[in-house]
C-alpha cells in the first residue's frame, strides 16, 4: 500500500497536475484561437465592464430572476459550489502535504468545519443527483456522461470523508481519494466540468453583448 | 463634363426664392443646374396642378404631379411628371411624347446624352429609352442601367412566371437581364447591377446560379467559378474584361474574369473604380473587422475608420484618390489617406480641382450646409448648396447656394478665387 | 415521455421542408454539414453545446414550454439537444428524417426570443445555436416554404412582400395625397438627398398598412422634420433572410440598406415599429458585412417618439383614454433596452397605463417573431399553441383594466393577434403610433 501511496502521491500526482494546468490552458487557448478565426464578435463586442457586471450577478446568490425562482436548487447548486472549490483548498491535510512538496502554505479551515463542508458537498451533490432523476425537464437532458460526472464530482468527498473519519478500510479509501481527485482534477479540461473555466468568459460574452450592444440586463 | 461657363470673379444673385413661396402655396426643395446658372424646383401652380419653376418662372407645362426634378450633366432640366393617369419625363418643359402607366428612375448617361426612364404600362415592365419605351415588357424588373454614352439601356428582368410562395419554380432561375428591352437566353435565380461597357456593346451583371453560388455575368455567359458572394462587377474601361470583388475562403478580394486579380484579402470589399488612367482600381475595404479604408490595386491606406467609407474619387491625372468616410459618429474627406482635421455631420462627394492639386467637398455642419477646399471653409451659411466645381485653371471654384439674406432666401452662384 | 416523442413526431405538412427533404442522401447532407461546421461552426458552437449542463434551468424561461405544461422537449436545452447538439455529436451524420424534425423545431418552435440567455447560468445564447441549425438548413435546402418565398422576396425585390418598384412608389404618392386632405401642404419628400433623416419601413406596410405610413408622415409633418423616403429598392428594413439561414442575401438587403441612406446622405434612419429589422439593421446584418454597428445611425420608433416628445417637437392635445397594456417586443427591449421610452411615451399619451407582467427584459415573447409568423399558416396552430402563457398574462392584464394592447412591433401584432382571436380576449391591439397620431396636436 505504500509503494502505490507513493507512486500516486509522487509521479502521478505530478503528472496529473501538469495533464490539468496544461489541459486548462490547452481548452481556453483552443478556444479562444477558434474564436479569433470565426467567432470575431466575441473579441470586438467584449466589454470588461459589462462582463464584469454580468458575472456579478450570476455569481452571488440570487441576484437573478432565474435564481430566484428556483431556491432549493439554487441553494443547492450555491452549497455544492463553494463547498467544492473551498473544502479541498483549505483543506489542513492538503495544504500540510503542500507545505511539505513546495515550502508554501496558508490558513487552513478548521477540521470540523472541513468536515462540515464535506457533508454540505455531498448533500448539495446528492440533491443535484436528485433532481435529475425526478425532475422530468432535467430527467430529459440528462446523460449518463452527467451521472458519471457526478459520481467523479462525489468521489473525492465521500472517500476523503472515510478516510478523515478512519472508517474500516480507511488506508485502501485514502488511495482511492488521491486517484478519484487526480481523475477529477484531468476530467475538468476534457469534459463539461470546464465550465470552471469556461463560465467567465461565456457569461462575460454574452454580459457583453447585452450590456454594450443590446443595451439590457441580463438577468 | 465640361466647366459650366462664366467665371468671373463675384456674386451673382440668381433667384429669390421668398418671392417664389410668396408666389406658389407649395414648393418643394430646389436643385441647381452644373453651372448655376437655373434653380429649378416643383411647385404648386393652381389647385391640383403641379409644374417646375425655373429662376422663378414655371415651365408653361403644368401637371396634375411632378416629381424628381433633376438636371442632366449637360445641363438640361427633367422632372417626371403625370398627366390623366399617363406618367412620363418632361426635359425643359417639354413631356415625352410616350407616357406609361408608371414612370421613375431616371437614369442619366454620363456624357448627359441619353435620357431612360423606368416604366410600367398595362402591368409590364420596361425601359424607355429617350422616349422610346422597350417594345416587350416583362412581368417584373429589377436594376437598371443605361449605357455611358447614352445609346443603350439594360435592366434586371423576369422571364418566368410564378405565383407568390411557389419557391420551386424560383429555384429553376426565372430571372436574366434585357438589354433594349431583348432578354439574354439563359435566366438565373437572381440578377442584380447590370453594368455597361464603356462603348455600351457588353452588359456584365452579378448573378446567383442556385441559392448557394454567386458569379457575375457578361453578356449572358456566366463565368466558369463560382463563390459564395459576390458585389457589383465594372467593365475595364475599353475592353470586355471585368472586375468584382467576390467573396472567397480567406476573405473578400478583387476578381477579373472570374479569377482573384489581387493577392490581398479583406473582410470586406466594395464599390470599386478605375482611374482615369483605366488601370489603377480603388476600393472601399474593411482590411479588419470594423475598420474601413480604400484599398489602391489591393493595398489599403494605413488609416482606417471605424464606421464606414463611402465615396471613393480619382483625380483627373490618376494619382491621388479623395474619398469620404465616418469615424466616431463624424464624417470627413480623406485625401491619399490622410483626413481632413474639420469633421462633419454630413458630407457629399469630393471633386478634385482639374489639375488634381484641390479637393472641394460640401458639407453639413450643424443643419447648415458649408463648401470646404482641402480642409478649409470657403463658404458657409446655406441652407441648401450644391456641389462646387472647380474652374479650368483649377484657381477658381464656383459656389452654388441658397443662403438667408436680410431674411429673404436668395439662391447666388459665385465665383471664388482662391 | 412517448407521448411527446409522438407529439413531435406528428408531422405539420409544409412543402418548403418535405420537398426539401426529398432526395437529400446521408451523404449530402454529411458532406454539406461538415463543410458548414469546418467553415462557420466556432467557439461559441462548441461552447455552448460542450458546456451546457443540462441543468434545465432554461426551461422556465421558454414560452413554448411555459405553454406545454414544462413539457421539455420545448425547453430551450430539448430544443438543441433534439437538433444542434445532434449535427455535433455525430460531426453531421445525421439523416433527413432528422432534418425534417430539425427545421421544424428550429424555424417554427424557437423565436430567437432570448429570454433563455437570460436563465441559463452560463448565459448560452440558444438563439444563436437555432440559427446556427436554420443555416444549416438553409444550405440543404429545407425551409419552410413561406419564409422562403419571403427571403426570394428580398433577394429579388429587397423587400419582404414582392412590392414592385413602381408600387412603392405609388403607395407613398397615395398616402402623401391623402394626408395632404388632412394636413396642408403635407409632404412626404422623396429622394432628398441631404435631408437629415431617412425614414424606412417593413414590406408590410405599403402592402397592407400603408396607413402607418401616413401616421408616420403626419408625425414628421408636425414635427417639422427634414427628413426623405427612398423612390429605390432599400426602402425596406426589414430581413427574413435573416431568418432563413441565408446570410449571403440578409448581408446583400442590408447593404442596400445603409446603402440608400448615405446615397441620400441623411444622417440617420428612422425605423417604423418592427422589431426583427431593428435587430438586422444595428446588430445581426451589420456583422456579416464588416460594420461594427450600423454605419448610418439607425433610430427604432420608440426612441425616436421618446425624443420627439422630450424635445417637444411632438406635442400631444390630448391623452388615450382607454386603459392601455404594453407588450415589450423582444428585438427593442432585450435587444435594445428601449422598455423604459417605451412606458415614458406610453405614460404621456394614455390616461391609464397598467403593466402586464412579466415585463421589461423579461416580458415573454409573442411567439410570432424569429421568422416564426413567417412560416405561414401551416404553423399557425404552433405558436398559438405555443403561447398559451401569453394569453394567460394578456388576461390577467385585462382582468386588471385593459381594454386595448399596445405593441410597438409588427411581427408582435400579428402573433398577438392571432393570440387575442384564437383565445377570445376580446382585447384592442394598437401600435404606438396609433396613439400618437390620435392624441396629437395636428397642425
Amino acid at each position: 500500500m505504500t509503494a502505490i501511496y507513493s507512486i500516486i502521491a509522487g509521479p502521478l500526482m505530478w503528472a496529473v497536475f501538469a495533464v490539468f494546468v496544461i489541459g486548462c490552458i490547452w481548452r481556453v487557448a483552443s478556444l479562444a484561437w477558434t474564436a479569433r478565426k470565426k467567432d470575431i464578435a466575441v473579441y470586438e463586442y467584449w466589454s470588461n465592464r459589462y462582463a464584469a457586471r454580468s458575472i456579478a450577478h450570476w455569481i452571488v446568490p440570487f441576484r437573478s430572476q432565474s435564481m430566484r425562482q428556483n431556491p432549493a436548487t439554487t441553494t443547492a447548486s450555491f452549497v455544492f459550489h463553494i463547498t467544492a472549490i473551498v473544502t479541498p483548498l483549505f483543506l489542513s491535510a492538503h495544504i500540510l502535504l503542500f507545505d511539505e512538496a513546495f515550502g508554501i502554505s496558508w490558513p487552513a479551515l478548521p477540521n470540523a468545519i472541513a468536515d462540515a463542508f464535506t457533508i454540505l458537498a455531498i448533500v448539495s451533490l446528492a440533491f443535484l443527483v436528485g433532481r435529475r432523476i425526478l425532475v422530468p425537464g432535467v430527467r430529459y437532458l440528462t446523460t449518463w456522461g452527467d451521472f458519471a460526472l457526478l459520481a467523479l464530482v462525489a468521489l473525492p468527498f465521500v472517500t476523503g470523508f472515510w478516510a478523515y473519519h478512519l472508517m474500516p478500510g480507511a488506508g485502501w479509501a485514502t488511495i482511492l481519494h488521491i486517484l478519484s481527485g487526480q481523475a477529477l482534477l484531468v476530467a475538468i479540461p476534457f469534459t463539461r466540468l470546464s465550465h470552471m473555466l469556461l463560465f467567465f468568459f461565456m457569461r462575460g460574452y454574452i454580459g457583453s453583448e447585452f450590456g454594450g450592444v443590446r443595451k439590457a440586463q441580463d438577468w | 463634363m465640361k466647366s459650366p461657363g462664366d467665371w468671373e470673379a463675384g456674386k451673382r444673385q440668381i433667384a429669390d426664392l421668398s418671392l417664389w413661396k410668396e408666389t406658389f402655396s407649395y414648393m418643394e426643395e430646389p436643385y441647381a443646374a452644373p453651372d448655376g446658372e437655373t434653380l429649378a424646383a416643383v411647385v404648386q401652380t393652381g389647385e391640383m396642378e403641379f409644374s417646375v419653376c425655373v429662376n422663378g418662372q414655371p415651365w408653361e407645362a403644368v401637371f396634375d404631379k411632378a416629381w424628381y426634378p433633376r438636371f442632366t450633366p449637360d445641363g438640361r432640366l427633367t422632372a417626371l411628371v403625370s398627366q390623366e393617369q399617363q406618367w412620363t419625363l418632361a426635359v425643359d418643359g417639354v413631356a415625352w411624347e410616350s407616357g406609361f402607366d408608371f414612370a421613375w428612375n431616371t437614369q442619366f448617361a454620363a456624357n448627359g446624352q441619353g435620357l431612360a426612364v423606368f416604366a410600367q404600362e398595362g402591368g409590364e415592365y420596361k425601359m424607355a429609352l429617350d422616349g422610346n419605351g422597350w417594345e416587350e415588357g416583362f412581368s417584373d424588373m429589377g436594376d437598371g442601367a443605361l449605357a455611358p454614352d447614352g445609346s443603350a439601356c439594360a435592366a434586371v428582368v423576369q422571364v418566368t412566371s410564378f405565383s407568390e410562395g411557389d419557391i420551386f419554380t424560383f429555384k429553376k432561375g426565372c430571372y436574366t437581364v434585357a438589354v433594349n428591352g431583348t432578354a439574354w437566353e439563359q435566366a438565373f435565380v437572381n440578377c442584380w447591377t447590370p453594368v455597361f461597357s464603356q462603348d455600351g456593346k457588353s452588359v456584365a451583371t452579378q448573378v446567383r446560379v442556385n441559392l448557394y453560388d454567386y458569379t457575375v455575368a457578361v453578356d449572358g455567359k456566366p463565368w466558369d467559378a463560382t463563390f459564395p458572394c459576390v458585389w457589383e462587377p465594372l467593365f475595364v474601361p475599353g475592353s470586355t474584361s471585368v472586375v468584382a470583388p467576390v467573396k472567397t475562403p480567406k476573405g473578400w478580394t478583387l476578381a477579373r474574369d472570374g479569377k482573384p486579380c489581387w493577392s490581398s484579402f479583406f473582410v470586406q470589399l466594395l464599390r470599386q473604380r478605375f482611374a482615369p488612367d483605366n488601370k489603377t482600381v480603388a476600393a472601399v475595404c474593411a482590411p479588419k473587422y470594423g475598420r474601413w479604408t480604400v484599398a489602391i490595386d489591393g493595398n489599403p491606406w494605413k488609416s482606417t475608420f471605424d464606421e464606414a467609407v463611402w465615396d471613393v474619387v480619382f483625380s483627373p491625372n490618376s494619382k491621388r484618390v479623395a474619398a469620404t468616410a465616418k469615424d466616431n459618429g463624424k464624417w470627413t474627406v480623406v485625401c491619399d489617406g490622410k483626413a481632413w482635421d474639420e469633421k462633419f455631420d454630413m458630407v457629399f462627394a469630393p471633386v478634385f480641382s482639374p489639375d488634381s492639386g484641390r479637393v472641394a467637398a460640401r458639407a453639413i455642419v450643424n443643419g447648415k450646409q458649408a463648401l470646404f477646399v482641402d480642409g478649409k471653409m470657403v463658404a458657409q451659411d446655406f441652407s441648401r448648396a450644391f456641389d462646387p466645381v472647380f474652374g479650368p485653371q483649377s484657381d477658381r471654384l464656383l459656389i452654388k447656394g441658397i443662403k438667408d439674406e436680410a431674411n429673404r432666401l436668395v439662391y447666388s452662384r459665385e465665383v471664388l478665387v482662391l | 415521455m412517448s407521448q411527446v416523442i409522438a407529439k413531435q413526431s406528428k408531422p405539420l405538412p409544409d412543402a418548403g421542408l418535405d420537398k426539401g427533404v426529398e432526395g437529400l442522401t446521408p451523404e449530402k447532407i454529411a458532406k454539406t454539414l461538415q463543410a458548414m461546421l469546418k467553415a462557420e461552426g466556432g467557439a461559441r458552437l462548441a461552447a455552448y453545446v460542450n458546456t451546457c449542463a443540462h441543468c434545465g434551468l432554461c426551461a422556465q424561461a421558454c414560452h413554448f414550454c411555459l405553454s406545454h405544461d414544462m413539457d421539455p422537449a420545448y425547453s430551450p436545452a430539448g430544443k438543441v439537444k433534439n437538433t444542434i447538439a445532434q449535427v455535433v455529436k455525430k460531426k453531421g451524420k445525421v439523416d433527413a428524417g432528422f432534418i425534417r424534425e430539425a427545421a421544424r423545431i428550429a424555424y417554427t418552435e424557437c423565436n430567437l426570443c432570448k429570454r433563455c440567455a437570460m436563465y441559463c447560468p452560463f448565459g448560452v445564447d440558444v438563439a444563436y445555436l437555432m440559427l446556427v441549425m436554420r443555416r444549416m438548413c438553409h444550405k440543404l435546402g429545407v425551409t419552410p416554404q413561406y419564409i422562403q418565398d419571403t427571403a426570394h422576396s428580398h433577394s429579388v425585390t429587397a423587400n419582404q412582400m414582392w412590392v414592385k418598384q413602381d408600387e412603392w412608389v405609388d403607395t407613398l404618392f397615395w398616402q402623401e395625397e391623402e394626408a395632404r386632405e388632412e394636413f396642408e401642404g403635407l409632404r412626404i419628400p422623396l429622394e432628398k438627398e441631404g435631408a437629415q433623416i431617412m425614414y424606412s419601413v417593413i414590406g408590410p406596410e405599403p402592402k397592407f398598412r400603408a396607413q402607418l405610413i401616413y401616421q408616420a408622415a403626419a408625425l414628421f409633418h408636425a414635427a417639422g422634420l427634414d427628413w426623405t423616403m427612398p423612390a429605390t429598392p432599400g426602402w425596406d428594413n426589414s430581413d427574413m433572410a435573416m431568418y432563413t439561414g441565408d446570410n449571403e442575401i440578409m448581408g446583400r438587403i442590408k447593404r442596400a440598406h445603409y446603402e440608400t441612406a448615405m446615397r441620400l446622405r441623411v444622417q440617420k434612419i428612422v425605423m417604423g415599429e418592427c422589431g426583427h429589422a431593428f435587430r438586422s439593421v444595428h446588430d445581426m446584418g451589420n456583422r456579416w458585412l464588416g460594420y461594427k454597428s450600423s454605419p448610418v445611425q439607425v433610430v427604432h420608433a420608440l426612441e425616436f417618439y421618446w425624443e420627439l416628445l422630450r424635445d417637444g417637437k411632438l406635442k400631444l392635445a390630448k391623452k388615450y383614454e382607454k386603459p392601455v397594456t404594453l407588450h415589450d417586443p423582444c428585438n427593442v427591449v432585450r435587444g435594445r433596452g428601449l422598455h423604459e421610452m417605451a412606458r415614458d411615451v406610453v405614460r404621456a399619451s394614455c390616461q391609464t397605463f397598467i403593466e402586464m407582467t412579466p415585463n421589461r427584459e423579461h416580458n415573454y415573447c409573442c411567439a410570432a417573431g424569429g421568422g416564426v409568423i413567417n412560416c405561414g399558416p401551416p404553423h399557425k396552430p404552433t405558436r398559438v399553441a405555443g403561447n398559451r402563457v401569453k394569453a394567460e398574462q394578456l388576461f390577467r392584464a385585462k382582468a386588471d383594466g385593459a381594454q386595448v394592447v399596445i405593441a410597438p412591433c409588427h411581427n408582435c401584432h400579428g402573433g398577438l393577434e392571432d393570440i387575442i382571436h384564437s383565445y377570445g380576449l376580446n382585447l384592442e391591439l394598437k401600435f404606438l403610433g396609433d396613439i400618437l397620431y390620435e392624441c396629437m396636436e395636428k397642425p
